[in-house]
């Protein structure tokens, strides 16, 4: 029973994956702008714990490439994130909604 | 014989683990861990009340009136009556408030204090928490005060605690900056995140009398300051204690908060500001070391908690000397002055290590900081910019 | 020990970032965000990278928590959700979850025993980006700097 509580790769794996659907479903299934980015954002973090989990389970000589490209990742989705959010509000001057759906025009 | 007293509380602590000592290494470690956090707890809670009391004391004495002197002897007694008047006061909810986030504000508020205070370094070998990132963990938690802050705000569903939370956010948010970039020029010149290794580098003496504190190189005494008024700031003090300010908007985001949780809000606020004092006296003004080597005998906790308290005293004076500041000339302060300033003292800092470390690299990164202290002092200069100012008195 | 504190992590994680989700009320889902954020951060002390785990919360609490309730506080008008669910996004996001679980548990490769390595230390960390890391270091500035500059100018007044 310990045995099977202990965090493997397989078991790492398969709680981001989980993360990454639920992300999926937040980015699909809303229909608000800052939720879908929210969701892109957690499939994001999802990724990370992937990188992180490789970097920690790989065998013996390894290098700190995981550990870096996680770190770099982190960073890129802050700026994504505030370039993301500055876009939801300038859209939302010109529609008074954030709703995407009811963005359906080319011209603002 | 003194180094008995100084290790007296790393000697109590493994006696009561020797006490456990056949237990497996997990319990041991939770047991370690709770005797850490009962006893950070138990320091800091006995440090709010005394002083809680000693500020309005002080305050007191430097408006020439008196302060509390009814309950015990001096008034030493007042926190506890504070305390049992603020547990049985109605705690009072509004109607439309979100009861949740309404509840977990001033939880996490309290939390998160107390958390950062467990990575300051009080003694020799007296850390709660030793991680190697230590400073960055002091900011990466102390970093969601701004959320609970908001939380606050929001979930009280009132004007006032929302435009409160909205001042109090953003001028967390500008002084944070100055704040962790005034922490890098210490990290820089000792090359560690662990808040012992930088006490442990401000150990030696220069010439035999003068401390290594970082306080005495131009770099450090520039951010020492720096670092000082951001954390004034941060903890919602006076002069900046914008957000709450009560002649504006009542209390800022504690408006709909009463009793006991008013008092949480308090406290956490009291331990947010040891917290930066305490990262002040460990980045800057040595730690735990000794200002000399004959006063080495003296416990390194004495050291540590006496310069705490010289700090907050200046919390105090500053608070009965100083009037509110305004807004805005708040934040220009902060992006215009100390940011500029804060980068300077990293610049300062890099001169002083490539100067050699000695009388050179000082006068060079005296040099740099007054350089730049000048520019910006002429290019901020407002006042020419402006006609005099012409009074019209009634006739 | 850290078998029990994996499951409750991933539970605290998961669980949270349904919340997030499906919370019909806007700012509980935000708030909800930050919880599954740092059941995230917790996850990466616990494999042993705490610098990371640190820098998420110093990054996405500290700074992206904020920002998104500022954002949501801004354009207020919407502040709750009315419509049904997206039965189409929750069977794809159900689909895309069986795929990878299948791909996972099929993969003979992974499951090798995990070896006993030493802590990352900063210090490491930091001289790995400084030597190795040089220029994508620069260029993750560069980025944040245009990232800052391009979302004040979004976000400015227009002038009419």
């Amino acid at each position: 029973m310990y045995r099977i509580m202990t965090p493997t790769l397989p078991l790492v794996l398969i709680v981001s994956a989980a993360l990454f659907s639920i992300g999926l479903l937040a980015a699909l299934s809303r229909r608000h702008a800052i939720f879908i980015l929210i969701g892109i954002e957690m499939m994001l973090a999802a990724a990370n714990l992937n990188f992180i989990a490789f970097w920690r389970f790989a065998p013996p000589p390894h290098p700190s490439t995981g550990v870096m490209i996680a770190i770099f990742s982190i960073a890129i989705s802050a700026a994504e994130a505030a370039v993301g959010l500055a876009m939801v509000i300038a859209v939302y001057r010109h529609y008074r909604t954030t709703n995407v759906d009811e963005y359906d025009q080319l011209k603002g | 014989m003194s180094s008995a007293l100084d290790q007296i509380f790393v000697h109590a602590k493994h006696w009561l683990l020797s006490w456990i000592a056949g237990a497996p290494g997990w319990v041991v470690q939770i047991v370690s861990s709770l005797i850490n956090i009962v006893a950070l707890l138990i320091v800091f809670l006995t440090l709010f009340a005394l002083i809680s009391v000693l500020e309005r004391k002080i305050l007191g004495r430097m408006q020439n009136r008196y302060g509390p002197n009814r309950v015990g002897p001096f008034g030493l007694f007042q926190p506890v009556a504070d305390g049992i008047k603020m547990l049985i006061k109605e705690d009072i909810v509004p109607a439309r408030a979100d009861k949740v986030l309404h509840f977990l504000a001033p939880v996490i508020l309290a939390a998160v204090a107390i958390l950062t205070l467990g990575v300051i370094p009080y003694g020799r070998n007296m850390t709660a928490f030793r991680i190697d990132g230590g400073i960055l963990f002091f900011f990466a938690v102390g970093s969601a005060t701004e959320l609970a802050v908001f939380m606050a705000g929001w979930a009280s569903n009132n004007k006032f605690s929302m435009l409160g939370a909205m001042r109090a956010i953003a001028q967390m948010f500008s002084y944070e900056l100055p704040l962790i970039i005034t922490v890098l020029p210490a990290v820089m010149v000792v090359g560690s995140l662990m808040p012992d290794r930088i006490v442990f580098a401000q150990g030696e003496y220069t010439l035999g009398i003068v401390p290594r504190w970082f306080v005495f190189t131009p770099w450090g005494a520039a951010a020492f300051i720096l670092f000082f008024v951001s954390g004034l700031v941060e903890s919602n003090r006076t002069p900046f204690d914008v957000p709450e300010g009560e002649s504006e908007i009542v209390a800022g985001h504690m408006t709909e908060y009463s009793g006991f949780k008013y008092a949480t809000f308090f406290l956490a606020e009291y331990l947010g500001m040891f917290a930066v004092s305490g990262m002040a006296v460990t980045l800057f003004l040595g730690g735990w070391h000794a200002p000399a080597r004959v006063l080495e005998f003296v416990p390194s906790y004495l050291w540590f908690f006496g310069k705490l308290s010289a700090l907050l005293f200046v919390y105090i004076w500053l608070r009965a000397t100083l009037p509110r500041t305004r807004v805005d000339q708040m934040m220009n302060v902060a992006w215009k002055f100390m940011l500029p300033m804060a980068f300077t003292c990293v610049i300062a800092a890099a001169v002083w290590h490539y100067g050699g470390r000695g009388l050179r690299g000082w006068l060079w990164s005296l040099l740099v900081i007054v350089v730049v202290y000048s520019a910006l002092s002429i290019l901020l200069d407002t006042r020419r910019k402006f006609a005099r100012r012409v009074y019209r008195f009634a006739e | 020990m850290s078998g029990v504190a994996f499951i409750l992590i991933s539970i605290l994680t998961l669980a949270a970032a349904l919340a997030t989700a499906t919370l019909p009320n806007l700012m509980h889902a935000a708030f909800c965000f930050v919880l599954a954020l740092l059941g995230l951060a917790s996850f990466f002390f616990l494999l042993g990278a705490e610098f990371v785990g640190l820098a998420l919360v110093f990054i996405y609490i500290g700074a992206v928590a904020v920002l998104i309730v500022f954002t949501i506080l801004l354009t207020r008008r919407d502040s709750k959700e009315h419509h049904g669910v997206n039965w189409s996004g929750v069977l794809i996001a159900f689909a895309v979850f069986v795929g990878l679980i299948w791909a996972v548990l099929k993969t003979q490769s992974l499951s090798i025993v995990p070896p006993h390595i030493r802590a990352l230390t900063v210090r490491q960390i930091g001289q790995t980006l400084m030597t190795g890391y040089v220029w994508p270091l620069q260029c993750v500035g560069l980025l944040l700097t245009a990232a800052l500059i391009g979302a004040l100018v979004l976000v400015m007044e227009e002038k009419k």
